[in-house]
């Protein structure tokens, strides 16, 4: 059942462009996203409805930041809760030693599938190619997962993996894949799904799942899911791994309460999800359920990089909710498998760059209006459009004031563009220039080019005033 | 992001008038229409002659010493401590919000603290400090009103554009559908992706359009150019004006701005 194909994460701006060009011009995928967007967005509203939803933000950042604040101690206080609790801990410094453990792991147990929880960190690693080389099997089992796994794809929305689609693709996928009948009925293609899943539930050797928050004051692993397969997959299999990157640490318990309720409002308009998993370690001796080996394996992954400078550092406030996806009109129109990147939208904007490196994600933070739409709505308040600026800087590496950072900083800077820019700043620091050169243009606004790149091929040209703003308040003022 | 709590200061008897590159080369007529909506509520504009570009084209480019240098030669048009105006959300937004950080930890930072903290979105300007009382002189018309980004996000104004023309009682403001999704327009955005850009700027048209009001305000040039350009490009039958200039003929029928 092993068929995803490796997703090359490193693409180029063109490529970018490309794919937002092919994007645009697909009316089934305009439909899809807008469709789906249109609702997330209601719905979010209405289930923050009679909440101050600003004081809750506001307590949800800094809950996010004092975490942040603490990380090397929090993780330290985690590790000796988990281990307390039996719990085995693994510390990675990116995906491919994350993957090298979870595979020795399965190894040692003689472990030959594997049935996953929905996990983002684990896509980040691209797990499941990595165990397939090494003939385990990893079956998706949330929903959406499955059904872009069974279509060799990657999740579209970090969500709602397979937003992408409609009823009508997913039935014929399941047919095709599956031999599931053909049908628009949701209920009866769920039901079928289910059914092939719980076979292998029961059959896995292990369940790998992602982590919502850890708690480091009691070592508690928190899981939020609707389908029950995220219970199932940390129950069921005799042995328990779950992945979390090392930002998903909160200081107390009490902590998840607000973030919970910011979580599952933000993400998809619930007040609360359907399961609600606190994991505290494997099966003890009189209980009747349960795995009976734990592991958790903490990710850095290119995290603690930003960890050093308080502006990025912000970055890794979210919780993983999806709503600046939701809300972002370049999202909307292009979806996310255009990113090309394991987190898509402004999230994956910010974040990406520190996974890949600026230089491989080069063509991220300019993919943006700035609209703004992703902070406002961000249960964290995370500075999205601020961290695509910075990031826009650090990519031409233009501020001598604040050198850039970031790995990969620099590699979108070109001199043809930085010498424009030179130029434009060189005459508009000179008013004298500015008032010469504006007055110019307007008297030979007639020999204005009619086309103005990309600008007019959507649009006329703006269009030079006869005397500028200055020269009119000038004469008024003779 | 917007103020939690923003602070109006007592009407000044003096305001300076930053235009911006935009409306300066653009639409000038906007600019007028603003000082001479100032002028009524009694107020002496004043407007320094050396101004020329916020900076925010290479800010939001990533290009900061550039856009620094230019904000820089801003600075010293202010001397007075009178409000400063700006007939624009975006470039508002700009010194507002973006000028302390751009001069963090120089020897500016000081002064452009100051001018962020008196600089004012003018039709904020106008109903918050002027208090102004719009006396409706024209026709009875329809109108769909577009709120650039920065106005609702970045200075929390979505509400004060509805409301000023809410005082003209021949004007029936209808709301298009997504009012609060962006045009598309996002400064260099538009030049470096053109298709989705140009994908957003269709929408929006086609939903201040379907309101069926023929015509559309906004409160920044930005938008102006790229909703009401694609619309001509297209032979949609929607056309655009800056709020200030309408407010302004509205109040002034006949006159226009000429001066």
């Amino acid at each position: 059942m092993n068929q995803t194909t490796r997703t090359p994460q490193h693409i180029d701006v063109r490529e970018f462009h490309s794919r937002a060009r092919t994007a645009i011009a697909d009316p089934k995928i305009r439909k899809n996203f807008r469709k789906a967007m249109d609702g997330l967005i209601v719905k979010r509203k209405d289930a923050f409805e009679g909440w101050d939803l600003e004081a809750l933000r506001e307590l949800g950042a800094n809950i996010r930041l004092r975490a942040l604040a603490d990380l090397p101690d929090l993780l330290e206080q985690l590790e000796k809760k988990l281990t307390d609790n039996g719990v085995n801990v693994h510390w990675a410094i990116d995906g491919d030693e994350a993957c090298r453990i979870i595979r020795d792991i399965c190894v040692a147990r003689n472990a030959k599938t594997v049935i996953k929880g929905k996990s983002m960190v684990t896509e980040e690693m691209e797990l499941n190619h990595y165990l397939a080389d090494h003939d385990i099997e990893a079956l998706e089992s949330d929903l959406g997962e499955y059904i872009v796994q069974l279509a060799s794809e990657t999740p579209s929305h970090i969500i709602m993996p397979a937003i992408h689609k409609n009823t009508g693709e997913i039935s014929e996928l399941m047919y095709e894949k599956t031999g599931t009948d053909l049908s628009n009925d949701v209920e009866y293609l769920t039901a079928s799904a289910r059914q092939q899943l719980r076979e292998k539930f029961m059959n896995a050797d292990v369940g790998v799942s992602g982590v919502n928050f850890a708690v480091a004051e009691t070592g508690t692993l928190c899981l939020v899911e609707n389908e029950g397969n995220g219970r199932m997959t940390t129950t069921v299999p005799p042995c328990h791994i779950a992945v979390t990157g090392i930002e998903k640490v909160v200081g107390y318990l009490e902590d998840v309460a607000p973030l919970l309720a910011l979580l599952t409002r933000s993400a998809t308009g619930q007040h609360i999800t359907t399961y609600f998993n606190m994991i505290s370690g494997s099966r003890k001796p009189d209980e009747l359920d349960g795995p009976e080996e734990v592991h958790v394996v903490l990710v850095d992954n290119g995290r603690s990089s930003i960890y050093q400078d308080d502006e990025l550092l912000d970055t890794l406030r979210c919780i993983r909710c999806g709503a600046c996806m939701n809300h972002c009109p370049v999202y909307t129109r292009v979806g996310g498998h255009t990113y090309g990147t394991t987190y898509p939208g402004p999230i994956g904007k910010i974040l990406m760059p520190h996974l890949i490196g600026l230089d491989e994600g080069r063509h991220l933070p300019s993919a943006s209006s700035l609209c703004g739409a992703c902070g406002e709505v961000c249960p964290v308040k995370i500075p999205i459009p601020d961290l695509l600026v910075r990031l826009r800087q650090e990519s031409v590496d233009g501020d001598k004031l604040n050198p850039a950072k970031v790995r990969g900083h620099g590699a979108k800077r070109n001199a043809l563009e930085a010498l424009v820019w030179k130029g434009w700043s060189w005459m508009h620091a000179r008013p004298g220039a500015y008032r010469f050169g504006t007055t110019v243009a307007s008297r030979l606004r007639k020999l204005q080019p009619g086309k103005l790149g990309g600008w007019t091929r959507y649009r006329t040209a703006p269009k030079l005033a006869a005397r500028t703003l200055h020269e009119r308040m000038k004469e008024r003022s003779q | 992001m917007a103020d939690l709590i923003k602070v109006y200061p007592p009407k000044p008897s003096h305001v300076y008038f930053y235009a911006t590159c935009l409306v300066d080369m653009f639409y000038p007529d906007a600019g007028m229409a603003g000082i001479q909506l100032l002028e009524r509520e009694g107020i002496r504009v004043i407007f320094p002659e050396d101004q020329t570009c916020c900076g925010q084209p290479a800010y939001t480019s990533g290009y900061h010493d550039d856009a620094r240098a230019v904000a820089r030669a801003q600075l010293d048009l202010f001397p007075e401590d009178w409000p400063i105006v700006v007939p624009s959300g975006s470039c508002g937004g700009m010194m507002r919000k973006h000028y302390p950080g751009l001069f963090k930890h120089t020897d500016q930072e000081t002064k452009a603290a100051g001018i962020a903290a008196r600089t004012w979105e003018l039709t904020d300007f106008l109903l918050n400090v002027c208090h102004i009382r719009l006396e409706d002189l024209g026709e009875p018309t329809n109108v769909a009103m577009h709120t650039s980004c920065s106005a609702r996000r970045e200075m929390g104004i979505a509400e004060v554009g509805p409301r000023l023309i809410g005082q003209l009682n021949n004007v029936n403001l209808i709301e298009q559908v997504r009012a609060e999704e962006c045009c598309g327009f996002g400064g260099t955005f538009a030049v470096r992706h053109p298709e989705i850009s140009g994908a957003m700027v269709s929408e929006k048209v086609d939903t201040l359009t379907d309101t069926g009001a023929g015509a559309f305000v906004t409160t920044d040039c930005g938008c102006l150019m790229n909703i009401a350009g694609f619309a001509e490009k297209n032979q949609k039958p929607l056309s655009g004006q800056h709020i200030l200039s309408f407010l302004w003929e509205r109040t002034n029928p006949g006159q226009g701005d000429k001066s």
